[in-house]
């Protein structure tokens, strides 16, 4: 039970993960695809909404890394090994941008045309485009491998098959999947934080990347019940579905409102369809860390440290949450989001 | 370069960078912090200037730490899955209240670095405080975790209690050594950025109060370290015999052993070269009776014995590192207590001096590190035992030194930017920092 537990909260952590820091890849992604005439009000728009909370966000992956090895450390080992590359990868993905997130904020403007970004701090914004649009896919990837059973394990370790886990059909979709979702959210909380055309223009971005998430969907919908039937059956089984049926609900309602120019609904929704999706594949994969071979009950770590990761969690939270409300209503509340 | 070689390396540079942004991202929010305090206090324009110089500098090295403190939980297991495999369940606690303290830094930090306009004076204050003491404390904790594999305990027994990296001997003694070092090397570093300005003749009030706050911090850490040092040796003495009798070049176990000063260790043979000798000192630091005995490395298997080279000159680095700067703030608050100006030698040697904390911290690391070979967890795993199985592993070693050696010279070039020429006003905004404050 604690290890059960435990899972949920990782499970809950990477929910919070890819609703916050995946619209803040989201907004790298539309750094990177910016266009029109309003290309640099909208790359402004951007590394506004994402300047102050970035960072906080960027946490909840460390929480997810932090739980995996702490409460189930022997599984933390085998994805270490089996996913060796993609992991390094990610972690180029991670520090490049973040690094030029900030490089280019701290950039010389130009010197012939004052107000605009110098030669630097236009290198760095590439860079940060570049990794914001590779680390989710990635991500994702990763998510898939663990799911699709191409990772094997052995005796506690990971061991060699032919195709690299993470480069099998799944897992190569969910990686789309993750980069249209995180495209999507951005597209939908900028529609929130700004005003006039350019709220328009995000407002379009969100309407494409929202057709991208379907489309996604519906390729990984064969590839699900042909590669992986576990989590197809999971999927379906009566704990996960009405949890992704509540998603899919939120999913139209997401579009329905996007669409009828009520932002503030649709990012409610999109919220709601985001975490509903994670947490219905948490339930179809449960009880599995990797499938077939890693139980949640078989890698947990000692009942003590289990129970210590649980009862720290409330008071962690209690310091946490409040901190992160007040994060929030400072740059997120109403009386700043819209027509700032 | 076999697989072990190659993991190590690439811990070492990942480390090494890490631990310069975490330093700094320890003391930098406290030095704003202190600022702010000030010019909330005295309405002095040059605080308020300082405070937010330092914001932008916290905002670039906190990032980076950030990045590479990221990679370094990945790299705990990607290069060293045998070792997680056996203790990420024990070390894990330490991490995992590591994790809230670094989420309320970075939470507290983006409301102050963004909220200038957006919260009151004392809310502002607040926010800074809460990331200078959230850094410490994630500093602290995670240093809970190191103290673990110096000093393991709870290994073996069933049902051992989740607290175990917090019953190490070694956390407290670590944590504040730790802890003093990173205000050091913050201090120093920023101290030479004022020096320099006023080498250039930029004697304003601004320079002059950046310097005496910089030096006010490093000074008096740098004059509690010594104390908080010798703490650190005697526990090693007593519960990490072979580390220290490889710091010093100890070779036998003697009565009245001397500290030997510079010199190379020879380990083949058991002789240092060249070496100055303090007669006793070193019994005496150890045990407190100038003719206590003092365990030499022939107590050890050969094979247990740590790279006795790298950690003796590391050893002397450090120590010297660390007088010299004691000298340096010492120098500075006898002219500040004569009422004069800082004259031209004295900002030269504080400009010479500025990279001698992040000297001093990285020699130190690397003394508890290198000291503790051939163990990942001293007495229970090796090293080698905890190593991957994964191909590969000099590949990615050199990828990452090639991708810190560009973000480092990237930073580096940044702050110069930062730290030369007078506040905000002369210096034109960055562009989207900027927008963020206006808006």
């Amino acid at each position: 039970m604690p290890a059960d537990l435990a899972a949920g909260l990782t499970l809950a952590a990477l929910i919070a993960y890819a609703v916050l820091a995946g619209a803040d890849f989201g907004g790298g992604i539309w750094d990177a695809f910016a266009r029109g005439p309003r290309r640099d009000a909208q790359r402004d728009a951007i590394a506004h909404a994402m300047g102050p909370v970035w960072e906080a966000n960027h946490v909840w992956l460390i929480f997810v890394v932090v739980l995996l090895f702490t409460c189930f450390p022997s599984a933390y080992a085998a994805l270490s090994e089996g996913l060796f590359i993609p992991f390094h990868l990610v972690l180029l993905g991670i520090i490049l941008r973040g690094a030029a997130f900030v490089f280019r904020a701290y950039s010389p403007q130009s010197v012939r045309r004052p107000g605009r970004p110098g030669r630097g701090a236009r290198r760095w914004g590439a860079v940060f485009g570049a990794a914001s649009v590779i680390t989710p896919v990635l991500l994702g990837t990763c998510l898939g491998a663990v799911s699709a059973g191409g990772l094997r394990v052995v005796d506690g370790r990971a061991a060699a098959a032919g195709t690299a886990p993470w480069l099998r059909p799944l897992p190569l979709a969910m990686g789309g999947f993750a980069l249209a979702v995180c495209a999507y959210l951005a597209a939908v909380y900028l529609a929130n934080e700004t005003a006039g055309e350019l709220r328009e223009d995000f407002r379009r971005r969100a309407l494409a990347a929202g057709t991208a998430v379907v489309a996604m969907s519906a390729l990984m919908l064969p590839l699900l019940h042909a590669r992986a039937p576990h989590l197809w059956h999971g999927l379906l089984g009566v704990r996960a579905a009405p949890v992704l049926a509540v998603g899919v609900a939120a999913a139209l309602l997401s579009g329905w409102s996007l669409w009828r120019r009520r932002p503030r609904l649709a990012r409610a929704a999109t919220v709601a369809q985001t975490a509903c999706l994670l947490a219905g594949w948490g339930i179809a994969q449960h009880p599995y860390v990797i499938f077939p071979d890693v139980t949640v009950q078989g890698a947990a770590a000692p009942e003590a440290t289990l129970r210590f990761v649980l009862w720290s969690t409330p008071f962690g939270m209690a310091l946490l949450l409040p901190s992160l409300w007040w994060l929030f209503r400072v740059f997120k509340g109403p009386e700043v989001s819209a027509g700032e | 370069m076999d697989t072990l070689a190659a993991a190590r390396a690439q811990m070492e540079v990942s480390l090494a960078f890490h631990m310069v942004f975490a330093a700094l991202g320890i003391g930098m929010p406290l030095l704003m912090a202190i600022a702010e305090a000030l010019w909330l206090r005295t309405g002095r324009a040059e605080y308020r200037d300082l405070a937010r110089k330092w914001a932008k500098a916290t905002a670039l090295t906190f990032a980076i730490g950030a990045v590479s403190g990221t990679a370094l939980s990945f790299e705990l297991g990607l290069l060293w899955p045998r070792f997680m495999a056996f203790a990420g369940g024990i070390i894990g606690p330490a991490f995992a209240l590591e994790g809230y303290a670094f989420f309320l830094e970075a939470i507290f930090l983006g409301l102050y670095l963004y909220g200038w306009e957006r919260l009151s004076p004392r809310a502002h204050l607040a926010a800074g405080a809460a990331v200078a003491a959230s850094g410490v404390l994630s500093g602290v904790l995670v240093v809970a975790a190191n103290a673990w594999m110096q000093e393991p305990v709870g290994v073996g027994t069933p049902n051992a209690s989740a607290l175990a990296p917090f019953l190490s001997p070694a956390w407290g003694e670590m944590a504040l050594h730790s802890t003093l070092s990173c205000y050091i090397a913050t201090g120093f570093a920023a101290a030479g950025a004022y020096a320099l300005g006023m080498l250039r003749g930029r004697r304003d009030a601004y320079h002059r109060a950046g310097l005496s706050l910089t030096l006010t911090l490093a000074t008096a850490a740098a004059l509690a370290q010594p104390l908080s040092g010798h703490l650190s040796a005697r526990h090693v003495a007593r519960n990490q015999p072979a580390k220290l009798a490889a710091a010093e070049a100890h070779f036998h176990t003697r009565r009245g052993a001397p500290v030997l000063v510079g010199g190379i260790p020879d380990a083949a043979r058991g002789t240092v070269r060249g070496a100055i000798r303090i007669p006793r000192l070193l019994s005496f630091l150890a045990t407190d009776d100038f003719g206590g005995e003092v365990r030499g490395l022939d107590a050890f298997r050969r094979e247990l014995w740590p790279n006795v080279g790298v950690t003796h000159l590391a050893f002397d680095v450090m120590v010297g590192s660390a007088f010299a700067m004691s000298g340096l703030g010492l120098w500075f608050w006898l002219v500040r207590r004569r009422r004069r100006e800082p004259g031209r030698w004295l900002l030269r040697a504080l400009v010479a001096g500025s990279p001698l904390g992040i000297v001093a911290l990285e020699a130190g690391w690397i003394v508890t590190e290198v000291g503790r070979q051939p163990w990942i967890v001293r007495g229970v795993m090796l090293t080698r035992d905890g190593v991957t199985p994964v191909a590969g592993v000099a590949a990615t070693f050199f990828g990452f030194s090639l991708l810190y050696l560009v973000l480092g010279t990237a930073l580096a070039l940044l702050l110069r930017r930062l730290a030369t020429g007078a506040p905000a006003a002369d210096v034109p905004a960055p562009r989207t920092a900027e927008a963020a404050h206006a808006g």
